[in-house]
């Protein structure tokens, strides 16, 4: 035992300190990190974002140089009240809110560097970088900050802006005080456009002195610069777009239907992209953010979703001819309303009778098209067949669906399926019939469409049968390529053949129907309009308010070159707002200038704003006059 | 018994002491390696005096091995006095070098006598408790065996350095195999034990521990033991209790900080901890296979102090990761044991006690060293054996293990 004791002592001993040590380095993966936060320091070189131009080349977006002013709380000396005073005047700032934001900064990281005060201009840095000897721990990062050529476009751009916390954790790449694409072209293509920041490390001692180089910089990098891009919209009818919006809400888009690309993307009330740089930006921002009522940073093409009202005929139609329940010469009578079920009646309005589908395409015949979607569901045993069916010809042409357009953030609109209708009516318990949902016919009823997915079939209709997915990217310039998926053509399932009846009954539409009144010189443009029933809540009370107004166009009607979708909130007869709207812009695009002068002056001089106030009144008020 | 074929000197051992020696001086050279210093023969860098200090230990072996063996045991007492005069003499003559007086300046060097004096009183003590005339079961033997080694850490605290003073315990184990009664050595584990448990659990916990187990031995035994256990689980629960009065008014603040911070109850990552801190992320920074030899961003910013000294294992861990300091480890554990096996051997005595003195001071300094290196136990200054910088210490170590292998040499010559 006396000779064995000591011997047993040393084994344990041993095994305990490697225990130890193999918690120490193998298990325990924290000291790498430290030893890392210790000894290196990281110092970021940022590139140059990249350019944004539209499609004719004009430069839409550059770079302004911007100053920093960030902290890292470890390495600050203490300062005596009196040259915090100086300082605090040198960043414009009272001292309360720089006790604010060093404690914030204490709490984020003390190794880790935190903005001070951002966006300094050229000549107050200047003046900064002077003084920044005097306080230990702060210093200036020069960053890239945009620099907007036009004041239109807003909502395509986007906008950047420093990285919150949530946004670090889940990138790393990213780090305090940097900036990142938040919204529409800036967020989408943050990777092509960011560039790549390079970094130089830095061995350190313990008193934070910089020591040489660490391994010989193996792990340094120069900064890539971001690339530039070119967009596909038409600054000139985009700037057009917003002044005939004035004093209006709601969208334009227009795309060339032989390959998807958006020439202009408008949304109304819009905001000047300029207002998000600078060191008013957050007081900008917070503006626009809370602007409930007309929401400038809520884009109605890609978000706003709407009845599509009559323009949804053509696909009623379209639908009809493929499933071939109905020849495009087959003539059909209208009552002036129509009937589907017991005393239930649609109304109608005047127009001749018997029509073909041309005919009740050009004068929007609701009886005309609730007969032949009866019949579409009616092929099938079953309803639910019937509206699946329905359903799966529609989403072809990228109903109920995000399309896949490069342009975050978007809405899928609602095209009903049997399941819908299953629970709606409750479904066993309560059987339901074609009828019961007559209103999708004429785009009324349960169908939802955005703006965007309204201009996408009107492309698939121009192009008879398919369509490019729409897009805002026309090249990323240094590698000149655009995504894979903008480059496939998509198939609908209507064939070729059946495109003529409705193309004609669209031309009819402008030629002598709904849209007669904004027919131009020299221009054949194929269209239809709409007007579509809406609802709000007013103190939980459901109320309907003037009809929207709606117009989807595309022209010349042989090799099409624009495809066009406008939809006026509350004003009324498609033709009178969204009609005129899409024949000025389309005028604007192929020739490039305005003959219609008249029909010009009555949009700019028009305003909807009375009407966007009546439900804010209090007071009772009439629609639709 | 004659040994018959090889050397007389344990070579084992021996390359041993010269591989410690080697990877200390590599890793010397790295914690103070200086960028701006390209000059490898440089008398101001800490490596170059390592390595002067490595040749004169050359000497210093050939010295101890040319000397009879005999000397050693014949000369302990008079080693061991002039060992104390030479502690004493500190008072009078001794240098002040970072705030304790360890130091004889003599010209440009520094010696610290501290160092040898574990040679002298492992002597003192293998002379002392093999005279045939000794029982270590009386207590007037107990008694001064506890002198000759109690007497130099006595002279060692005031300097002060309670680490170095405290190494002295190590000799407990030499006297428990000499026959020393196995209750001391239990004494010392249950004080220690009760001390950490009522810093970390408090003394209600202890206390209710200490009934447990008293309870279940009593309840496992005869009934008659009742008296003994429980009178022994009294004393316990009452050092428990007399614990935090020691450590809130005999203990100094900074021993208290060492404490809390070990035992997780202060984190503390500035000041006193920072050390420890320090030295755990570069051991742990280490990973499996370290950063490489000169690459330990730790070791290369000087963020952990004391590197090349107390602090030496730090180096190891980052730059050699974890199967370089389980190489480190290995070394040590087996040149104890190695140690131990050559003690049960010897034929004398004297060389059988010597021989487990020095087993017993390397292993409480390898043990203190890289626990405390490790942030296992709290911070006692005491160096890691051939590795840290210094010449006192190199050399100190270096004639302990030599005369060993001198004894050892001369057990089979004489029979």
């Amino acid at each position: 035992m006396r000779k064995y004791l000591f011997f047993f002592l040393v084994i344990i001993t041993g095994l305990i300190i490697s225990a130890r040590l193999f918690y120490l380095q193998v298990l325990d993966t924290s000291s790498q990190i430290s030893s890392q936060n210790n000894a290196v320091k990281k110092v970021f070189d940022y590139p140059q974002r990249g350019f944004i131009f539209d499609r004719n080349g004009e430069l839409l977006v550059s770079n302004q140089p911007s100053y920093d002013v960030m902290v890292i709380p470890k390495n600050i000396d203490s300062l005596s009240s009196e040259s915090i005073n100086e300082f605090c005047e040198l960043l414009k700032i009272t001292e309360e809110k720089y006790n604010n934001i060093l404690k914030k900064a204490k709490i984020y990281s003390p190794r880790l560097p935190s903005v001070v005060v951002s966006q300094f201009t050229k000549d107050e840095y200047a003046y900064l970088s002077e003084k920044m000897w005097k306080y230990k721990g702060f210093y200036i990062q020069k960053r890239s900050l945009r620099d907007y050529q036009v004041s239109n476009s807003a909502n395509v751009f986007g906008y950047i802006a420093e990285v919150n916390k949530t946004i670090i954790e889940k990138k790393p790449y990213y780090q305090m005080g940097d900036l990142i694409g938040k919204a529409g072209v800036e967020m989408e293509y943050e990777d092509v456009l960011r560039g790549k920041k390079g970094v130089k490390h830095f061995q350190m001692d313990r008193f934070n002195r910089e020591i040489g180089s660490y391994q010989e910089g193996v792990f340094d990098t120069i900064p890539v610069n971001g690339k530039d891009i070119t967009l596909t919209i038409d600054s000139k009818l985009q700037e057009y777009g917003e002044k005939l919006l004035v004093n209006k809400r709601g969208g334009i888009v227009a795309l060339e239907p032989s390959t998807g690309e958006i020439l202009a993307l408008i949304s109304a009330p819009n905001y000047d992209p300029k207002l998000l740089v600078g060191r008013e930006r957050s007081k900008n921002f917070t503006k626009l953010w809370y602007d409930t009522i007309s929401r400038p940073l809520f884009d109605r093409v890609l978000q706003g979703e709407y009845p599509p009202g009559s323009p949804f005929k053509a696909l009623t139609a379209l639908i009809g001819m493929q499933e071939g329940i109905v020849h495009k010469d087959e003539k059909l009578i209208c009552q002036g309303s129509y009937n589907y079920g017991g005393k239930k009646k649609l109304g109608c309005h005047l127009h001749k009778t018997p029509l073909n589908m041309s005919e009740g395409l050009a004068n929007s015949c609701n009886t005309y098209f609730c007969k032949i979607y009866k019949r579409t569901l009616e092929k099938f045993s079953t309803p639910q067949e019937g509206i699946d069916n329905w359903k799966r010809h529609l989403t072809s042409f990228g109903l109920d669906n995000y399309i896949g357009y490069d342009l975050p953030p978007g809405k899928k609109g609602l095209i009903p399926s049997s399941e819908f209708y299953n629970r709606w009516y409750q479904y066993p318990k309560y059987k339901w019939y074609a009828s019961a949902t007559i209103s999708n016919a004429i785009g009324q009823g349960e169908v939802i469409l955005t703006p965007m997915q309204m201009v996408n079939f009107t492309a698939a209709i121009a192009n008879r049968g398919w369509y490019y997915k729409p897009h805002i990217i026309k090249n990323i310039n240094t590698i000149d390529s655009i995504p894979l998926k903008y480059t496939k053509r998509y198939k609908t399932t209507i064939e070729k053949k059946h495109f003529d009846a409705v193309i004609e009954g669209m031309f009819e539409v402008y030629n002598e129907g709904t849209a007669k009144n904004i027919q131009i010189p020299g221009i054949e443009i194929c269209g239809k309009t709409g007007t579509a029933e809406n609802y709000t809540k007013i103190d939980g009370k459901r109320v309907q308010l003037t009809d929207h107004s709606i117009f989807v166009a595309f022209a010349p009607k042989e090799n099409p070159e624009i495809a066009i979708a406008v939809i006026i909130e509350n004003g009324y007869w498609g033709s009178r707002w969204a009609g005129r709207i899409a024949g000025l812009m389309i005028e604007k695009y192929l020739k490039g200038e305005i003959t219609r002068t008249d029909m010009e002056n009555f949009i700019l001089n028009g305003s909807l704003m009375e009407e966007y106030e009546k439900p804010y009144s209090g007071k009772p008020f009439k629609i639709n006059y | 018994m004659l040994k018959t074929k090889g050397s007389k000197y344990d070579w084992v051992t021996i390359f041993i002491y010269i591989a410690l020696v080697a990877i200390g001086w590599i890793n010397i050279y790295s914690a103070s390696f200086n960028e701006a210093s390209t000059s490898f023969f440089d008398v101001k860098q800490v490596y170059t005096k390592q390595l002067m200090f490595i040749c004169l230990s050359v000497l210093l072996i050939i010295f101890i091995l040319a000397i009879e063996a005999k000397f050693y045991e014949r000369f302990s007492s008079i080693i061991y006095l002039i060992a104390l005069f030479s502690l004493l003499g500190l008072f009078l003559f001794g240098k002040n070098i970072n705030g304790a007086t360890s130091w004889y300046a003599v010209g440009g060097f520094t010696i610290q006598p501290s160092e040898f004096a574990k040679v002298a009183t492992s002597l003192a003590l293998a002379k002392y408790v093999s005279d045939i005339q000794i029982d270590l079961l009386t207590y007037e033997d107990q008694i001064k065996s506890l002198i000759i080694i109690i007497l130099p850490a006595i002279l060692i605290i005031p300097q002060p350095d309670p680490g170095s003073a405290l190494v002295y315990l190590a000799l407990i184990f030499p006297l428990y195999r000499e026959g020393l009664h196995v209750m001391y050595l239990l004494f010392g584990f249950i004080v220690a034990a009760l001390f950490v448990a009522t810093l970390s659990l408090g003394t209600v916990w202890v206390s209710l521990l200490i009934l447990l187990i008293a309870g279940i031995i009593i309840f496992k035994t005869k009934k008659k033991s009742i008296f003994k256990y429980g009178i022994l689980a009294i004393a316990c629960i009452g050092f428990s209790i007399s614990v935090n009065f020691i450590f809130d008014n005999v203990l100094e603040q900074r021993h208290r900080d060492r404490f809390n911070i070990v035992l997780g109850k202060q984190v503390d990552t500035k000041s006193i901890g920072y050390n420890t801190n320090q030295s755990e992320i570069a051991i742990g920074s280490g990973g499996w296979t370290g950063k490489g030899w000169l690459q330990g961003t730790q070791t290369k910013g000087k963020f952990v102090p004391e590197q090349d000294t107390d602090y030496i294992f730090s180096t190891v861990g980052e730059e050699w990761g974890f199967l370089g300091s389980m190489g480190v480890v290995v070394l040590f554990l087996f040149l104890i044991i190695r140690l131990l096996i050559l003690s049960e051997r010897q034929k004398s005595q004297f060389s059988r006690i010597y021989g487990y003195s020095v087993a017993s001071i390397l292993f409480f300094h390898f043990f203190i060293n890289i626990g405390m290196v490790s942030g296992l136990l709290p911070t006692i200054g005491i160096p890691l054996p051939f590795f840290s910088y210094g010449g006192s210490g190199l050399w100190g170590f270096t004639i302990l293990l030599f005369i060993f292998i001198r004894l050892d040499a001369s057990n089979y010559i004489n029979h």
